[in-house]
């Protein structure tokens, strides 16, 4: 039996009558990217939420990076990096400020948070940039830089919702070019998007529909079963079936 | 601990990166009581008056001469009705209005008793005073006179009436009322925008994904707020001390620690706010309406509560403020002890651990 640093049983959420994440079973690899792709209001942000110790799921069982998210939230956040799609960098605050933050606030000793630094601006060549507020950065370059101090503790599981709005499709690629790096550090790593040329460049997919997992496997293994020539046709496939309204 | 001040640190960013609210927070103070300090040692001279002498007779021509004689006064005689009058001070053509009866002398004589009616335009509170204390002061002179002079003792009652403020309130409640606002501006409205901005940048869900507590994260925000408000205290009490002629009568360590309470009462606001509120401009708005209005009309620094209808009173005693001007106004303007104010006190007390109860709880539910 395969490893697994995420594993989903029949997790639930409900808000009121809404049922936002029905009984979503899946598992995760360790070192693998895993895309969770749906359309707005599929579920994905519910789902990704109780994985990360922020919602407490309504009724079923998992576990992340072993650690039980009813009872042990805060083992779960010391295990995981996050990433939201606001970038969540601090404007007012220069690039090293930030670094140092994000490091501070996850417990990283001095040193460690020195060294840290000036590799991630050597790393990203941000060199000239460092004492500059990041609200002069370019957007591609907040991204970059949100997502590599997001991994600064060296997590097990980076979360990544939608991190590649409004950027184009070159940066997109660049932005990517990090996310294997860091797959092959052998952090897991757990993206939603809803961009289907990114599905193609995960290692798994799940495609949920109306708040239930429909479709989970490989891309090629997908495009096989639902006998479509690209991701998009898979998903519109499935997505055609929705019966709730996007928000 | 090492987190803790990291998180402190970066706060301490976030308040000296945004100069012009820097200005304001420190400024604001310094500026508003040097202003006062001014408007307040600025003496009168050459005030506008009318005299409406009815009575025409020698007791009113005299004491009327010696009210010319001051230099207080620049005088206009004038028979003016009491509608004319009215019409003067609305227009702000005259300061105050000294009106004669007619027979003034005669009640002298016979009944030893007359009345002259001082009306003052008291919107301008500090002047009105300083003005009827003068014509007062006059006619009690020329009523020691009198009585040197004559066999039976005389009384003349100068009917003082205040127009606009009948309470004539001035810089003994100035200097409490603005410590409540200032301090009820600073640490609601910047703990409540504080929070907001994390929550509108997203960087809120990253410090609750993070290992670091979520009470750990309010608790870092109230910090440099403490210390900017504390820091303005010292420098109020400071200026009001030299500037103003106004030190603190009661014990300074009582002081520090009941403006301590409010302060925390205030950021306990401001974070229930922050809860509240989805964006920057819903907490600032929410604030403002929440502490500059009921600081300003429903604590009894502007406006006498006495005087209100019922209603208000009772909304009055939900502001904070409302306790924190009594406490003040009791330590530093009358020197009164605990025993004086322990009231208020606990009052203060149950209000913040209410609002941080509220608080917390819907800051978890928020996690849920």
């Amino acid at each position: 039996m395969k490893d697994t640093v995420i594993k989903a049983e029949k997790l639930s959420k409900r808000f009121g009558d809404f049922i936002a994440a029905n009984e979503l079973s899946f598992e995760v690899y360790p070192g693998e990217i895993f895309g969770f792709l749906g359309a707005n209001g599929a579920g994905k942000t519910t789902a990704m939420r109780m994985l990360c110790g922020l919602s407490i799921p309504s009724s079923g069982q998992a576990t992340v990076a072993g650690f039980d998210v009813y009872r042990q939230t805060d083992e779960i956040k010391r295990n995981i990096g996050y990433m939201s799609q606001k970038f969540s960098l601090y404007e007012d605050l220069t690039v090293l400020e930030n670094i140092r933050f994000y490091a501070g606030i996850y417990g990283l000793s001095n040193k460690e948070i020195r060294e840290k630094s000036d590799e991630l601006v050597t790393r990203l060549g941000l060199e000239s940039e460092s004492e500059k507020l990041v609200s002069a950065l370019p957007l591609g370059w907040r991204q970059k830089l949100s997502f590599s101090v997001a991994i600064i503790h060296q997590p097990k599981i980076v979360f990544l919702d939608e991190p590649t709005g409004g950027v184009d499709p070159v940066t997109r690629r660049q932005f990517w070019d990090l996310i294997y790096a860091a797959s092959d550090q052998g952090i897991t790593v757990f993206v939603t998007t809803h961009y289907m040329d990114e599905a193609e460049y995960c290692n798994r997919i799940s495609i949920m529909v109306d708040g239930r997992i429909d479709a989970l496997d490989t891309p090629a293994n997908l495009k096989q079963q639902f006998a479509a020539r690209s991701m998009d046709e898979v998903f519109y496939q499935l997505a055609r079936k929705a019966k709730r309204q996007a928000d | 601990m090492k987190q803790f001040f990291t998180f402190v640190r970066k706060e301490f960013y976030h308040v000296f990166r945004d100069r012009k609210t820097l200005l304001l927070l420190f400024g604001l103070p310094i500026t508003q009581i040097i202003l006062f300090g001014f408007a307040l040692t600025n003496e009168i001279k050459n005030a506008k008056i009318v005299v409406a002498d009815y009575a025409k007779d020698v007791a009113s021509q005299q004491i009327i001469n010696k009210i010319e004689a001051s230099k207080y006064f620049d005088i206009d005689r004038s028979l003016m009705s009491h509608e004319q009058l009215e019409a003067a001070f609305r227009e702000g053509k005259i300061k105050m209005a000294v009106v004669f009866p007619e027979n003034f002398n005669e009640d002298l004589v016979h009944l030893n008793k007359a009345q002259i009616q001082v009306i003052a335009d008291a919107a301008d509170i500090n002047t009105a005073t300083t003005l009827t204390g003068y014509v007062t002061n006059i006619i009690n002179d020329y009523q020691t006179q009198m009585k040197n002079s004559q066999a039976m003792p005389m009384r003349i009652v100068p009917e003082v009436r205040m127009y606009y403020n009948p309470q004539l309130r001035g810089e003994h409640t100035f200097i409490p009322g603005m410590m409540a606002m200032i301090m009820m501006l600073v640490c609601v409205m910047m703990t409540a925008i504080s929070i907001v901005r994390e929550k509108e940048l997203g960087t809120m869900e990253v410090l609750l994904v993070s290992p670091f507590k979520p009470f750990m994260v309010i608790l870092s925000k109230f910090v440099p707020y403490l210390i900017i408000s504390m820091v303005n205290i010292t420098s109020i009490l400071l200026l009001s001390w030299f500037f103003l002629d106004l030190p603190v009568k009661g014990n300074i360590l009582l002081f520090y620690l009941e403006s301590l309470l409010f302060i925390i009462t205030s950021l306990s606001l401001g974070l229930l706010i922050s809860i509240k509120s989805e964006s920057q401009q819903t907490a600032m708005f929410v604030s403002l309406m929440a502490t500059m209005l009921p600081t300003m009309l429903l604590s009894g620094f502007m406006f006498p509560i006495e005087n209100m209808p019922i209603p208000l009173q009772v909304i009055s005693n939900a502001v904070p403020s409302k306790w924190f001007y009594v406490i003040v106004r009791s330590v530093m303007i009358k020197g009164a002890g605990f025993s004086a104010i322990w009231k208020e006190t606990l009052i203060l007390f149950g209000m913040t651990v209410f609002l941080l109860v509220v608080s917390l709880r819907n800051f978890k539910i928020r996690l849920a």
